[in-house]
């Protein structure tokens, strides 16, 4: 039987390196649009300051990339390192969209960003600017291909399973294309990155204005990411109320466990904004509710009902007293694979075979199956509530402060006076570290929230694992850790040093902070 | 859509492609990287070495992803076997990575692209002795060998070729790119490794012709059939690994190309065909994976602990629907990237000088 430590170890090391790569990545996604904006202004009105800017913030933007590129390269080696039966089970589905984004997103950016760097002088305006947008192109594209793939693990659509091979296959391409999960995830990613991008633009630029140095410079890029930001967040949260709804129908179960509804409330049901949910006793302490609000956004609909934690849970226990079933008809089936009756036996009850394999975690052969362990797989089934609840609420929080600062740099922007006013320029730049955090919390809320499942409905996280010993993960957990603290230094002594050398770092003699600098990146 | 053994055998050749290139593109300029503390001697001259590959190392590295993703998609079962029982292996090569954005982007003297290398084909070197693995009823690997059994003597050597491969291939692209003094220094590395990589690419041959057993699958076998790895009988045979090349003489070619590939460019380089040097280095590696592939075939990962579970190019595939998908992917995007990549060569071609590094101060690495 597969360690319950070695389990916690894989998932520990891939909550670590994933969350690790999403602190670049978003910056990434959102700095190339930022860039085709102040480049296409330099290629429209021929003014140099937009080309020093597209320079500039580019140079922030290449000490990123490499980290993001970097600690991309862990997650793909990791689904085979550390996650073998995973890989097995699913590669048909899931690799292909992996694949497909190296081969149509990934080269595209990658090469083009060195041309991005080196090709100032050997390039026309117009080429190089061509070569900015294919860069940019290349990133969102990348973004879409891997959400494709982790979309599915949410709503695997598209596929189904084989006896033969013992796997998930893919039936329908098009289906896991445009899986509404994938679609809804990608926008709201996405502009999540466009958020990322214009809150670190804003604000660098509003402590310069702060400072009173690289004054046209810093009010011109704040100009661009108040109003880029602004469009960003907006979509961020009109988009997520979007991503809520395909959750309502794929994942009810997180829907639940991020709302804490305990009960399946009367439709329309109401949306606590705040609460206390006991564990335990499968109630919540104390809430705050308004009513309609959940309802609405999880249906769309008035008369639709929202199932709440304890339907759930009995309707799971139903599937894995069914699953059970399905993982003898399978082991059946194996020994004698041309038995029709064995064969159509399986059929009816495969859609529950995962709901079966829950079971795995406790026993090796189902004679060992009580109803004490019957009960723990179905209080497996869905994740734990306070952290799913408080994650959330804190993400929609970062959310609207996001919209409120990027709503007033957008308003004095517009007016023209954004640059006396100290209280915006200050919000903005305390402000820095939100839309990270933001991210880090969405992406909590979606994988956390999958538990106990990495393909929803269909394999348990428990199998998922490599046959590793526990001792190789605590040591490659320190490597990682070791080496991920050393790059994190490393990259945020870069950072902090050019953002204070600011636009000076080019060498033109135009800005402030001129004077014996060390120039290259 | 292709029948399935066709589409099997397609992507046995595809991820040969997929490693001929990452081998001739991120080879070059890891093979730069190796050379760097040697041919550059102050930080002027460094810069000139990496500034040979700065425009492109990041675009070369995604033929290393994408070939780990086609891997991933196309041989799930190999994917998920190699990358777990290699563990400690695999950490060091995507550790030694870890170094390059480091060493490049951040400026610092750093580089170990030869480590990484060399441990991948340590990796393979280990495909043909078998590697210790196994399935139960439901596929789900065991790997029962420890990482120091992987750093046996033959292993050790394939991890020699590979490293004297790509820094004989890096010293010619380094040589078109630069002039005077880093370009004599590197014209007498590329000698050396040249030299290097026809000695122990005869030895392995050698060595796998007489000391090593290959594997043969011994039952009836239908490549069109769903993949299931323990559906076969394998049994291990002296000389077996170089059966292929009486079954079909014209595989010959491959190891004669790298042979006269690795010739041919170390003689156009001396005299300064740097250009046509690079394409026969670049056929010369084609030669030499192209052997490797040959004298494995049909094994992709053979077991040596239990005979049966090895993985082969029919056995260890997705299906043919993702395998049509994948080679529809590939068809449209290959000609693409090369396409684009060429481009970007042609934009950033000639030689990288002192003057050039002045002329870049702000913007080059």
């Amino acid at each position: 039987m597969i360690s319950e430590h070695l389990v916690d170890l894989s998932r520990l090391q891939f909550a670590v390196t994933a969350l690790y790569h999403f602190l670049f990545v978003p910056l990434t996604i959102g700095m190339t649009w930022i860039l085709v904006i102040m480049e296409s202004v330099y290629v429209m009105t021929g003014k140099t300051i937009y080309k020093d800017m597209t320079r500039f913030w580019g140079k922030l933007y290449g000490i990123n990339f490499a980290l993001g590129v970097t600690t991309g390269i862990t997650l793909e080696f990791q689904f085979g390192t550390n996650w073998a039966y995973y890989s097995h089970y699913v590669g048909d589905v899931f690799g292909a969209p992996l694949a497909i984004e190296g081969l149509m997103a990934f080269f595209l950016e990658s090469t083009f960003i060195g041309l991005f760097f080196f090709g100032w002088n050997r390039l026309s305006r117009q080429q190089h600017l061509l070569v900015t947008i294919l860069m940019a192109v290349g990133t969102n594209l990348s973004a879409l291909w891997i959400l494709i793939a982790n979309g599915w693990m949410q709503n695997p659509v598209g596929a189904e399973f084989s006896y033969v091979t013992m796997r998930m296959e893919m039936v329908d391409f098009w289906t896991v294309i445009f899986n509404p999960d994938a679609q809804a995830k990608f926008v709201h990613t996405v502009s999540a990155g466009y958020t990322t991008g214009a809150m670190f633009v804003l604000s660098i630029s509003a402590w310069y204005l702060l400072k009173g140095r690289d004054v046209e410079f810093a009010k011109k890029s704040f100009r661009i990411a108040a109003a880029f930001g602004f469009a960003s967040i907006c979509s961020v949260i009109v988009l997520g109320d979007e991503s809520g709804y395909t959750v309502g129908e794929a994942q009810q179960t997180k829907l639940a466990a991020m709302e804490a509804m305990w009960e399946t409330e009367p439709a329309p049901a109401p949306f606590n904004l705040i609460a206390i949910p006991n564990e335990a006793e499968m109630k919540n302490d104390f809430a705050i509710e308004i009513p309609w609000v959940m309802g609405i956004i999880g249906t769309r609909s008035l008369s639709k009902q929202i199932p709440g934690i304890k339907e759930i849970k009995e309707k799971n226990r139903e599937r894995i007293i069914s699953g059970m079933g399905a993982v003898t008809a399978l082991d059946a089936l194996r020994k004698s694979p041309d038995d029709p009756l064995l064969k159509k036996a399986f059929d009816e009850i495969k859609a529950d075979l995962g709901f079966g394999l829950l079971l795995k975690k406790y026993v090796t052969s189902f004679d060992q199956v009580t109803p004490e362990i019957i009960e723990k797989a179905v209080n497996d089934t869905v994740p734990r509530v306070a952290p799913m609840f408080w994650s959330f609420r804190l993400m929609v929080g970062l959310g609207f402060l996001m919209l409120m600062i990027f709503g007033f740099a957008l308003l004095f922007s517009v007016k023209g006076n954004f640059a006396s006013k100290r209280w915006l320029l200050k919000s903005a730049l305390y402000a820095l570290p939100a839309p990270w955090l933001g991210c880090e919390l969405g992406w909590f809320v979606a994988e956390y929230g999958r538990q106990p499942w990495t393909i929803y409905g269909v394999l348990p996280t428990h199998l998922s694992v490599s046959t590793l010993s526990v001792n190789s993960l605590y040591g490659s957990l320190a490597g990682f850790i070791g080496f991920y603290t050393v790059l994190l230094i490393v990259e945020m002594y870069l950072m902090i040093k050019f953002a204070k050398l600011g636009p000076g770092s080019l060498g033109t003699g135009r800005y402030a902070n001129e004077a014996g600098q060390l120039a290259h990146a | 859509m292709l029948d399935y053994s066709t589409l099997k055998f397609i992507w046995w050749l595809l991820v040969g492609v997929l490693l001929v290139g990452f081998a001739i593109m991120d080879g070059h300029d890891m093979g730069v990287g190796t050379l760097l503390p040697f041919v550059g001697k102050d930080d002027v001259e460094r810069r000139v070495v990496i500034n040979t590959v700065g425009p492109h190392w990041d675009g070369n590295q995604v033929w290393f992803i994408t070939g780990g993703g086609a891997i991933f998609a196309a041989w799930p079962l190999v994917y998920a076997t190699a990358f777990s029982g290699f563990y400690w292996a695999m950490l060091i090569v995507l550790w030694a990575l870890f170094f390059r954005p480091v060493g490049f982007d951040y400026r610092s003297k750093i580089n170990n692209a030869t480590w990484r290398k060399t441990w991948d084909w340590v990796a393979f070197g280990n495909l043909l002795l078998g590697v210790p693995f196994q399935f139960d009823d439901h596929l789900v690997s065991t790997y029962t060998g420890s990482f120091w059994a992987l750093l046996n003597p033959f292993a050790l050597t394939a991890g020699v070729v590979s490293t004297a491969m790509i820094t004989f291939h890096g010293a010619i692209y380094l040589m078109h790119r630069t002039v005077g003094d880093i370009y004599r220094r590197t014209q007498r590395a590329m000698l050396i490794f040249g030299s290097l990589l026809l000695l122990t690419f005869s030895v392995a041959g050698l060595w796998l012709w007489l000391g090593i057993d290959g594997y043969v699958i011994s039952s009836a076998l239908d490549p069109a059939a769903l993949p299931n790895p323990l559906a076969k009988t394998v049994v291990r045979q002296p000389g077996a690994w170089l059966a292929n090349y009486g079954k079909y003489p014209a595989t010959i070619t491959l190891p004669v190309l790298a042979y006269l590939g690795a010739l041919l460019a170390m003689l156009l380089a001396v005299k300064g065909r740097t250009l046509a040097a690079f394409v026969a280095s670049s056929l010369a590696i084609i030669g030499i994976i192209g052997t490797a592939g040959v004298s494995l075939f049909p094994f992709i990962m053979p077991s040596s602990t239990d005979l049966r579970s090895s993985l082969t190019v029919w056995d260890s595939v997705s299906s043919r629907l993702t395998l049509s998908i994948m080679l529809w992917a590939t068809v449209i995007f290959m000609p693409l990237i090369i396409a684009y990549t060429s481009w970007a060569y042609k934009v950033m071609s000639g030689k990288v000088t002192a003057a050039y590094i002045r002329e870049n101060e702000h913007a080059a690495y």
